[in-house]
């Protein structure tokens, strides 16, 4: 397939579970695909998550089987660290320009890692909400598609981008990279640009920056996670603390109309996963979860009804008002529990925000010219053969988001043909 | 195809640093080609290299022996009618060396891994065959939909717009199904407040006058016969019984029951479930949107549904609302359970609390100065934008919601009086009510039917459906339309209770699933998870003993029989795990590039020293999707791997044939593993049975070695998980330990 495979082709923004879902159903008929993504992997979102509820499985698995159909499918291309800078024309006959930012690291690359070895710099590990540091060159995680690294130019010294260079074997080290924009002509969108984990700094009352005993839920994923900062185990950032005690503070900024007003779908089922997480961990901790419902419908009751009678996980029905660091390193959760109509303080080692699920594409979107809601979803436009599918369109769990992106996949096909 | 070889070696990313380049050369030689070298076979200058063979002798099956098979893909392509077989010399041995030897040279043992790459990797190339994908004489991309309500109507309507004609079946004799008794729908746009009026009448609508939609009412499927791309469907009217009905499932047992007499045939006098209707209408794939129906409530006999008149479920009040208005005192009761349990009603999923909250909607609608609507909850389950509505009525005059436990439904003089305990407002409550609604959930119709009525050797239905509470539901959270019919796809109620806004996804999406299915079909290839695999399984039927084996254990259904039990093989169900061949004893079951004799060659190539206690052999089976990237990932993390074992990559441990494991064990070889994923209700597997199946496999295997004077505990099964890379190297060393401690395979050397 070319450049200009033309307007029969489908455009996917966002390469996250959905913009991968998208572009390969779509592929898989027969239609030629790009598919976009702005990190400088594939997989988005769901390759930070340690595990899925409710069958606590990994989802690198399901990427797996994804980046295979990728390379087996010659209908797909894909193109990382890229983003839209503009989209004109129409349905049938769109003209995107887009821009691939520099990596720096050139095809050649065969993830070796001979340059991570001599690279003396660190940065903060993004991929680990910061939580651990990684070499200024650096292969983002295991599972990273495509397989190469890519260079943080401006953490490294000039000295040691000459090592870096120097010690590659393959002369896939470019230090004069520049951005490069190209256009593409296609009959369609989807977008699938997904979500943000909310700013957690955002809701004061909840204090996020004045303790590390404080996290969000993603960054829960990476520290139970097996290649996360601290190889799986649970331990308080900071001063790495067995934690003996957890409070989770549900709705930290969902269902809230001063942040975000919808629902984050996704949050206590999370929670419940992460009881599990701590329970093969911390089989005796206490764990707190202040929560305004528990929102686990349907078959998801079944994962539910594993830990609500578990005797050392207190259920409180409540909003959680405050948040107070302690001396020895946890913190105090103040909140009003809506059945007594009491005040509670609970003081525990580490404290875990649900915050939920912003979508990522933000104003950039209206600058494209596309429909936003008033959260920030994008809206489809079918009679403009715009899509949008999976987290960008709505607050979904995965299951839910694979149905979305699937059925935006056929809709842009109608168009193109 | 005739073959022309070409070995290459690449020595770059440490490969030639920890290993001995003259001799995999040897090995490779012995094996029965000359490998080459070059120390960077991805980059332009190797490729070249191989490029300048290929013009010169013409040079068309390639073995490289360099990087795992999951990366370089697009370098090591040489294009179409070319066949690449690649030996994992990087992440599976030089990454996973270790140490280097303290002398500087190369560890013996690593060396003699290495070559055993190479020589399986030539071995493959010389067992492999450029498959010829399998094309249907002839296909019909025709699509059809069962069911007429909005995921039906959605389905064919979305199908029918890209291009492909459908016909829509529905047992009743109108189309629109649920949605007709429906007043309002659920808002669907930003700010979600307000409830929108029906559009089923205009989808109903849209349908039938669609040229490229064919609309049977009064009309059910008595079977679908066949296979993706040429299901033969016979249709009946709706409620006949015919002779053309979808047989019931009789096992290999109950055959033989019948065949003495034990047993009464279940399926006497209809037509056998291989025959196709002569009369029967040929369709590509199928789209089963057959809904749900309210679910029971009487058994909550404390909520006095059926002995009280005035509780009715939210279906019956929606349909009083459709028709008039409704009274001004309501009660919406969300939760069952009284004070023990805090879950909503069964078959809920979410929808039943937007149902009250829009019928209570209704309540203050109808009755602007006294109407009163008291919704008592455990969780408002209103997740996503639907928060939005739950928030716009709960600052509307005259509706009232509060958690609760409603322990008991009184008649009372105009109506009912609910109790209320465990308040948000921390009292009790008895209201005083003209109606109570119970909030009853939606029951899958397929929860005790086979609906999609395939005339399959496994029986009519979806298998195993209970795991999801008889909803046609996948187990995969990444592949929501992965089904076990390949070719067949559910959507709406029957999946799970969904909202109107999820039932049009969730059908359009199936409705491109169907139509993929169909174009797969037409090129010969296979659908998720091999999508694309141009092979399927060839059976050399004259050794065929009609163990049946193969057509029992084929999780996808794929695998028909004749009388004798001779297997009759449909290669667009099948999904090419190669679970049939696993299953084969006598090995007639093969696919072009993955086969018994290729594997068994493999594992024969692999040298077994005869007389050091020290040069134990192990050969591990390994699942090509989960296990073998995570030894990829092992291997990137530079842990030190087992130098004893031997990683054999399958497509699906259900693949694995136990004559793979004899010819281990035969030539010398001290133990076996498979290496795949997690089986049990929360299955893994890709290929849903593969594991569990070869799990068992090994068991009888065990017992056979028994029976041989050798350990049974040789051969081992180990469930991992893709992330267990870090945890890969103890594993493998856990079971090579136990080897060790058994001492050498006692027939080795004979």
């Amino acid at each position: 397939m070319s450049d200009t495979a033309g307007n029969g082709a489908v455009l996917v923004v966002g390469g996250g579970m959905s913009g991968l879902t998208a572009a390969l159903e779509a592929a898989e008929v027969g239609s030629d695909v790009f598919l976009v993504e702005q990190n400088a992997y594939l997989g988005g979102r769901v390759a930070q998550l340690n595990q899925y509820f409710p069958k606590l499985c990994p989802p690198n698995c399901g990427l797996e089987i994804n980046f295979k159909r990728i390379k087996d499918n010659r209908r797909i291309r894909t193109y990382t660290l890229t983003t839209v800078t503009s989209v004109s024309g129409g349905p049938g006959n769109y003209e995107v320009k887009l821009e691939t930012a520099p990596r720096y690291i050139n095809a050649n690359c065969t993830a070796c890692g001979d340059c991570a070895a001599v690279c003396p710099e660190e940065i903060d590990d993004s991929f680990n909400f910061g939580m651990s540091k990684i070499k200024a060159v650096n292969l983002p995680h295991e599972m990273a598609f495509p397989r190469r690294f890519i260079l943080n130019k401006d953490a490294c010294s000039g000295e040691t981008l000459e090592a870096i260079k120097a010690a590659c074997k393959y002369n896939a080290v470019e230090l004069d990279m520049q951005p490069k924009t190209f256009t593409l002509q296609v009959g369609s969108i989807i977008w699938s640009t997904g979500w943000n984990p909310y700013d957690a700094n955002k809701i004061t009352q909840l204090n996020f920056n004045s303790s590390p005993a404080i996290i969000t839920n993603m960054m829960m994923e990476r520290l139970a996670a097996d290649n996360g900062p601290t190889k799986g185990k649970i331990l308080r950032p900071g001063d790495n603390k067995e934690p003996e005690s957890f409070a989770f503070v549900q709705c930290a900024g969902s269902r809230d109309e001063n942040h975000l007003e919808y629902c984050s779908y996704i949050c206590c089922m999370a929670t419940f996963k992460q009881i599990s997480y701590i329970r093969e961990q911390y089989p005796e901790a206490k764990i707190y979860v202040y929560y305004i419902d528990l929102r686990t419908p349907g078959r998801y009751e079944h994962f539910r009804e594993k830990f609500i009678d578990d005797p050392n996980t207190t259920f409180i029905k409540g909003k959680v008002a405050d948040i107070v660091a302690e001396r020895d390193g946890g913190v105090t959760v103040v909140a009003e529990n809506a059945l007594t109509a009491n005040k509670v303080s609970q003081k525990v080692d580490l404290c875990i925000l649900a915050t939920g699920m912003q979508p990522a594409l933000g104003e950039a979107g209206k600058a494209l010219g596309l429909a936003m809601d008033g959260s920030g979803f994008v809206v489809s436009e079918p009679e403009k053969g715009i899509f949008a599918a999976g987290c960008a369109k709505s607050a979904v769990d995965v299951h839910t988001s694979g149905q979305s992106s699937t059925a935006a996949a056929l809709k842009a096909i109608q168009i193109a043909r | 195809m005739d073959k022309v070889y070409g070995a290459y070696l690449c020595t770059g990313c440490g490969i030639g640093e920890v290993l001995d380049v003259e001799g995999l050369k040897d090995a490779a030689s012995e094996t029965g080609m000359e490998m080459q070298e070059h120390a960077c076979l991805c980059g332009a200058e190797g490729r070249a290299f191989i490029e300048k063979d290929i013009k010169e002798k013409g040079i068309n099956t390639f073995v490289v022996c360099a990087c795992s098979p999951r990366v370089m893909q697009k370098e090591f392509d040489f294009g179409e009618g070319t066949i690449t077989v690649r030996g994992n010399l990087r992440e599976h041995v030089a990454w996973t060396a270790g140490e280097a030897p303290e002398d500087g040279g190369v560890d013996e043992f690593l060396q003699e891994l290495g070559a055993d790459y190479v020589r399986m990797a030539v071995t493959r190339a010389q067992k492999t065959a450029l498959p010829v994908p399998y094309k249907l004489e002839s296909l019909s991309r025709k699509i059809l939909v069962m069911g007429g309500g909005i995921a039906g109507l959605t389905a064919a309507k979305e199908a029918a717009a890209a291009g492909y004609e459908v016909t829509l079946v529905e047992k009743d004799s109108v189309l629109g199904g649920k949605a007709l008794n429906w007043r309002k729908m659920f808002p669907t746009t930003y700010p979600y407040a307000t409830l929108e009026e029906s559009t089923i009448d205009k989808l109903v609508a849209d349908v039938t006058g669609n040229a490229k939609i064919t609309v049977k009412t009064d009309t059910e499927v008595a079977r679908v016969a066949g296979a993706p791309g040429q299901f033969n469907v016979t249709f009946k009217k709706a409620g006949e019984k015919t002779e053309w009905d979808a047989p019931a499932r009789v096992t290999v047992e109950q055959q033989e029951q019948i065949a003495s007499g034990e047993m009464e045939d279940p399926n006497k006098g209809m037509k056998k479930y291989t025959l196709l209707n002569p009369d029967g209408e040929l369709f590509g794939a199928v789209v089963i949107a057959t809904g749900w129906t309210p679910a029971k409530v009487d058994e909550f006999s404390h909520l006095g549904y059926g002995t009280i008149k005035a509780v009715v479920t939210n279906a019956e009040f929606e349909k009083l609302a459709k028709n008039g208005k409704v009274p001004a005192r309501v009660a919406f009761v969300q939760s069952p359970g009284g004070k023990d349990k805090d879950q909503d009603f069964p078959y809920c999923n979410s929808v039943t609390s937007m149902v009250a909250l829009k019928q209570a909607n209704y309540v203050v609608e109808d009755n602007p100065e006294d109407g009163q609507a008291y919704i008592l909850y455990q969780h408002m389950r209103t997740p996503g934008n639907s928060e939005l509505y739950y928030k716009a009525m709960q600052s509307k005059d005259g509706i009232f919601m509060t958690k609760g436990s409603v322990t008991k439904v009184e008649e009372s003089a105009n109506g009912a009086t609910v109790v209320v305990e465990d308040t948000l407002l921390g009292e009790d409550l008895k209201l005083e009510v003209d109606m109570v609604v119970l909030a009853a959930g939606m029951v899958p119709t397929t929860l005790d039917k086979a609906v999609a009525n395939l005339a399959y050797r496994q029986g009519p239905g979806f298998s195993d459906l209970d795991l999801f509470d008889g909803y046609a539901d996948s187990n995969f959270i990444c592949f929501p339309y992965e089904t076990r019919r390949t070719g067949v796809y559910a959507c709406g109620g029957v999946r799970k209770a969904e909202t109107m806004e999820e039932t049009i996804d969730d059908a359009t999406g199936a409705a491109l699933k169907a139509i993929q299915c169909i174009e797969s079909a037409n090129r010969g290839v296979s659908v998720h998870p091999r999508s694309g695999d141009m092979t399927y399984p060839e059976f050399f039927f004259q050794r065929c003993t009609q163990c049946k084996r193969c057509t029992e254990e084929c999780p996808f259904g794929a695998l028909d029989d004749d009388e004798k039990g001779t297997p009759l093989p449909n290669p667009t169900r099948c999904r090419r795990c190669g679970t049939c061949m696993g299953a084969c004893p006598e090995r007639i079951i093969n696919f072009a590039d993955y086969n018994i004799d290729m594997i068994g060659s493999m594992v024969k190539s692999i040298e077994v020293p005869d007389d050091d206690e020290e040069k134990l052999r192990i050969a591990v089976f390994v699942c090509e999707n989960d296990a073998y990237p995570a030894i990829d990932m092992s291997g990137m993390h530079r842990n030190k791997i087992n130098r004893l074992v031997r990683f054999i990559p399958v497509r699906c441990l259900g693949s694995v044939n136990m004559v793979w494991i004899k010819d281990a064990m035969s030539s010398g070889m001290d133990g076996a593993l498979l290496l795949g994923c997690k089986y049990g209700d929360d299955y893994q597997c890709h290929f849903v049975k593969g594991s569990e199946i070869a799990s068992r496999r090994m068991e009888n295997i065990g017992e056979t070695l028994g029976s041989l004077g050798l350990e049974p505990e040789r051969c081992g099964v180990r469930q991992i998980a893709i992330s267990d890379y870090d945890k890969l190297p103890a594993i493998i060393d856990e079971f090579v330990e136990e080897i060790i401690a058994m001492g050498p395979n006692p027939f080795k050397g004979f």
